[in-house]
């Protein structure tokens, strides 16, 4: 036989290395999570967890932290597949915030995050007692997270000490944690944004229609394409809506994630157009330009 | 070749991007060689390469100019805050490109003395490594220490990265001196693969295209080397290793080890040997990420079932039964501090090697290497950034490779009991002269093999001719405890009563068996190794023995009783303090006190009192210490049967 049969594309390669780093933590945690934002980064890594225990059932819970303010679409999207595949899927959101009716016409893009983010994701992460949580972010996506851990410690109070990171050689991963301690677990690390997109294509992975162009309600606030996706908008806002053709690049909050002008309504259409816009992927995103370093400072409050 | 690429459309191009591979490297050098610029030029250009590869290009291009522009690449690579302000990177920081051939991340790490952790970090998973030189500085003590990094991680290819030519006017001879220095550096160091390129990544030279400043070189930009360099059989494909992660049981029937192949190539139908339970069966099924294959092969991670119900857990490793691992407890490796904590050498620390984790035991450090001058010194106990040499037992036996034949079965990581920090990242290394290891004396594997011989007498023959079972007696105690005196007398108590017995001791064995060792602990431990293989053969033959020596460490004590049988050896303590010792040898313990005699027992080396012996003797008690023995002996049907 010849050697090349023993050689993997990149692709497959990711694909093993991603199964490997999931399994480790089925293996070595008592309570692990998968968190779940219904990007398509998520339905990548939904997808690698059923391989790796196929054909078995995915050992953990899928949780998505609602902040109440995510797209429609998102949320029909995440109940109809997680019905279709008899996901475990926990929903978990601040109650309390949401209670005070916090959102971020009203309070901003920072308290809104803080608050029905960041403290809900605290908060069901203690609620539940999980000791370790994956989460869908890549390296490539930010510049900050170019340099953490694939396992990334974080303290009793889910803080990440970028200072304080513990050496990761080989595919050797230290999953020790004290009582109270746990591990985000990144095993999309190595992936970049088009071989998310090959993969999707190559696993034919179902993502939320909001990716692909198609003609929205769009207001234009500060500079950015935001869906009417409610009547949550303020009026003033809502009533200068103009459609247009769009699709969005990452998904979130939608008064907090802009749109993109775009025509492109396949995958194929999507990569190529993405390999000609040179804005990084997350420049859609309001929450990242609120202050310098400003992701950075979310990982080390907790927030991915 | 970039140049020429021919128009994709976009499915051709998907289909074609997919089937690249990967390759992970390194860059070392300091910001003052130009690395940052290096790294965010390849970045910048590879994107464009991608971007004219693309016929829908150029229709709505909203992008600035940047061709000719004097960007400053290192901001495109700057990432956390603290660095910003200090504005050097510190840590591993992970690109990632690629090309029309290949997909490529990069590890890039900081060249600062302080800061091995980082480069050895991002060696790991590096595939080839980039050395940079400054063209006006040539090789520098930094260079040194960077190869011997990369050295030590098994890094298999170097490209030797002379930057800043355009700052010697790009000339041929600066270029060849640095190359020649460079060889002869690397002569005393294992690497197979140095490729040597003069750049200037300010100016662009021989980063991606071939530069016209430099026609005198006739070799490959770099981008063309990275691209072409071939790695595929960097793996080992020899020897099956499967380190199994985790067992998948989702119903009754199904059970399947799950786990990321480390090396060798399994198929359907392979019989395969569970460790450390050494049961086997075959192969019934490879379930890889695809579905169900015939053959699968590293780095995959598959899920396995076999044939028959055995017994494996996580930890345990499948290999093929003609090709094992070494299977042990002790071995030396190449450690490298990484905490801030200094070592404490006397501590236990956890050891993760591949999917296990057990306790791990420093037993010595050999030799420490001064990374700038590969000088070996003597250390107590090691510091951050510091690399040795260092012996370690582990609690159960570890399954391994030396690390230069197998990456992924010869590395470990070892965590700090307390902290759970990784403080420290080790590389196993060849198998040694029994002689070096010092407390391991049996191999558990060549235990199993060792020859029975044929006699043609019958044991229940032997044993009605002497009228006893052969068995050792082992008289373990301090130097000057009185074991000689209770061995001699009771030699001649058993030879009196009729049995057939024979006495070893210190003197006699050392006068001639054992001549040529010393009385280190690796000769202590030869000369008990070979007092055990000859008790072993003489109790074969029905002969009582009669062993009195020190024996100081319980591990040792454990590993004779293995070897000439549990059954058959007896543990005899002698229970002195040391003070009746020293008034019966007071020359010898004087000469220990001045530090004139080295390795003895109770003074400079541990004397660990047996957990279970058989006896337990007083000295100047000799009458009821041989009634005692005499009555252990009939009670355990050992002598006389009749």
């Amino acid at each position: 036989m010849p050697m090349n049969t023993f050689t993997l594309n990149n692709l497959r390669e990711l694909e093993a290395e991603a199964i490997h780093i999931i399994r480790e933590v089925a293996a070595s945690f008592e309570k692990p999570v998968m968190l779940y934002s219904i990007g398509k980064d998520s339905s990548v890594m939904v997808r690698l967890a059923e391989k790796a225990f196929y054909p078995g059932k995915v050992p953990f819970p899928l949780m998505h932290i609602d902040s109440k303010w995510k797209f429609r679409e998102m949320i029909e999207f995440r109940d109809y597949y997680a019905a279709q595949n008899n996901w475990d899927l926990i929903v978990e959101y601040n109650r309390q915030g949401y209670a005070s009716g916090i959102g971020p016409f009203t309070h901003g893009s920072k308290v809104h995050t803080d608050v029905m983010k960041t403290q809900a994701l605290l908060q069901a992460l203690d609620k539940h007692r999980f000791d370790a949580a994956f989460g869908g972010a890549r390296r490539d996506e930010e510049k900050s997270r170019a340099k953490e851990r694939i396992f990334s410690f974080r303290d009793q109070f889910h803080q990440w000490d970028p200072k304080n990171q513990r050496p990761e050689l080989w595919d050797i991963y230290n999953t020790r944690v004290h009582q109270g301690e746990s591990i985000r677990v990144f095993p999309l690390s190595n992936w970049t944004e088009l071989d998310i997109w090959q993969y999707i294509r190559l696993e034919k992975i179902p993502i939320v229609p909001l990716y692909y162009a198609k003609e929205r309600p769009i207001v234009e606030i500060d500079g950015n394409l935001i869906l009417v996706d409610d009547n949550r908008m303020p009026a003033e806002l809502a009533k200068k809506a103009q459609i247009r053709m769009v699709r969005f690049r990452t998904l979130g909050c939608y008064p907090l994630t802009g749109a993109i002008e775009s025509k492109a309504d396949t995958i194929e259409k999507i990569v190529e157009e993405m390999m000609t816009i040179t804005k990084s992927e997350r420049t859609t995103r309001v929450i990242d330009f609120d202050q310098v370093g400003s992701m950075e400072q979310k990982k080390r409050e907790g927030y991915f | 070749m970039q140049k020429t690429t021919s128009k994709l459309d976009i499915t051709q191009f998907l289909d074609q991007d997919q089937q690249k591979d990967l390759l992970r490297f390194l860059t070392a050098g300091s910001v003052d060689d130009g690395k940052s610029t290096l790294i965010g030029k390849l970045l910048f250009d590879s994107k464009k390469i991608y971007e004219d590869q693309l016929a829908a290009l150029e229709s709505d291009s909203k992008r600035i100019g940047h061709a000719g522009s004097e960007t400053d690449y290192a901001l495109l690579l700057d990432g956390l805050q603290a660095e910003r302000e200090q504005g050097i990177t510190i840590d591993v920081a992970y690109r990632y490109f690629s090309t029309n051939k290949r997909k490529f991340i990069i590890a890039d790490t900081p060249g600062h003395e302080q800061y091995t952790r980082n480069m050895v970090t991002g060696a790991s998973t590096a595939n080839l490594a980039i050395i940079l030189i400054d063209a006006r500085k040539g090789v520098i003590t930094q260079t040194k220490r960077h190869t011997f990094l990369v050295s030590l991680l098994g890094i298999k290819h170097i490209v030797l990265a002379v930057n800043k030519m355009d700052l010697v006017e790009y000339e041929e001879d600066v270029f060849n001196k640095i190359c020649d220095d460079y060889k002869k550096f690397v002569t005393r160091l294992n690497i197979p693969d140095v490729y040597s390129i003069p750049l200037s990544a300010l100016k662009g030279d021989n980063v991606v295209d071939n530069s016209a400043m430099m026609p005198w070189y006739k070799g490959k930009s770099l981008l063309t080397f990275l691209e072409s360099v071939h790695i595929g059989s960097d793996r080992n494909f020899e020897d099956f290793r499967l380190p199994v992660q985790h067992v998948l049981r989702p119903d009754i029937h199904f059970r399947g080890f799950s786990g990321k192949i480390a090396s060798g190539i399994l198929r359907e139908g392979d019989e395969i040997l569970a460790l450390p339970s050494r049961k086997t069966s075959h192969v019934t099924r490879i379930i890889g990420a695809e579905g169900d294959v015939s053959y699968a092969f590293p780095p995959q991670s598959v899920t396995i079932t076999l044939a028959d119900e055995i017994d494996i857990s996580r930890g345990d490793m499948l290999v093929h039964p003609h090709h094992q691992p070494r299977i042990e407890r002790q071995f030396e490796a190449m450690l490298v501090w990484m905490d801030e904590q200094k070592m404490d050498p006397y501590a236990q620390f956890f050891i993760k090697h591949n999917t296990q984790t057990t306790r791990v035991r420093l037993d010595q450090i050999r030799y420490r290497v001064d990374v700038n001058t590969l000088e070996h010194h003597s250390s107590e106990a090691l510091s951050l950034n510091e690399i040795a040499r260092v012996v370690l037992t582990t609690n159960k036996p570890l399954f391994f490779d030396p690390y230069h034949r197998n990456r992924n079965t010869g590395s470990f990581i070892l965590i700090d009991p307390i902290t759970h920090n990784t403080c420290a990242v080790g590389m196993i290394m060849d198998k040694l002269n029994p002689d070096d290891l010092h407390s391991r004396i049996i191999d558990t594997e060549q235990l199993a093999m060792i020859h029975r011989g044929k006699s043609l007498i019958k044991p229940e023959a032997i044993r009605k001719r002497y009228n006893q079972v052969g068995a050792t007696l082992w008289i373990t105690g301090l130097h000057g405890s009185g074991k000689n005196v209770l061995a001699y007398t009771l030699e001649k108590e058993l030879f009196d009563r009729g049995a057939t017995v024979v006495m070893l001791d210190g003197s006699t064995i050392r006068s001639g068996l054992t001549n040529e060792l010393d009385f280190t602990p690796a000769g202590r431990a030869e000369q008990i190794r070979r007092v055990a293989h000859v008790c072993r053969i003489l109790n074969d033959q029905g002969v009582l023995v009669i062993c009195s020596f020190i024996t100081s460490q319980e591990h040792i004590r454990k590993q004779i009783a293995q070897l000439i049988g549990d059954e058959r050896f007896h543990l005899i303590y002698m229970d002195v303090d040391i003070d009746y010792c020293r008034k019966n040898k007071p020359e010898l313990y004087e000469l220990a006190d001045q530090g004139k005699l080295k390795f003895l027992p109770g003074i400079d080396l541990q004397y660990e009192v047996p957990l279970k012996p058989a006896l337990i003797c007083k000295p100047e008690q000799t009458a009821e210490n041989l009634e005692a023995i005499m009555q252990y002996l009939q009670l355990h049907t050992i002598f006389p049967l009749e």
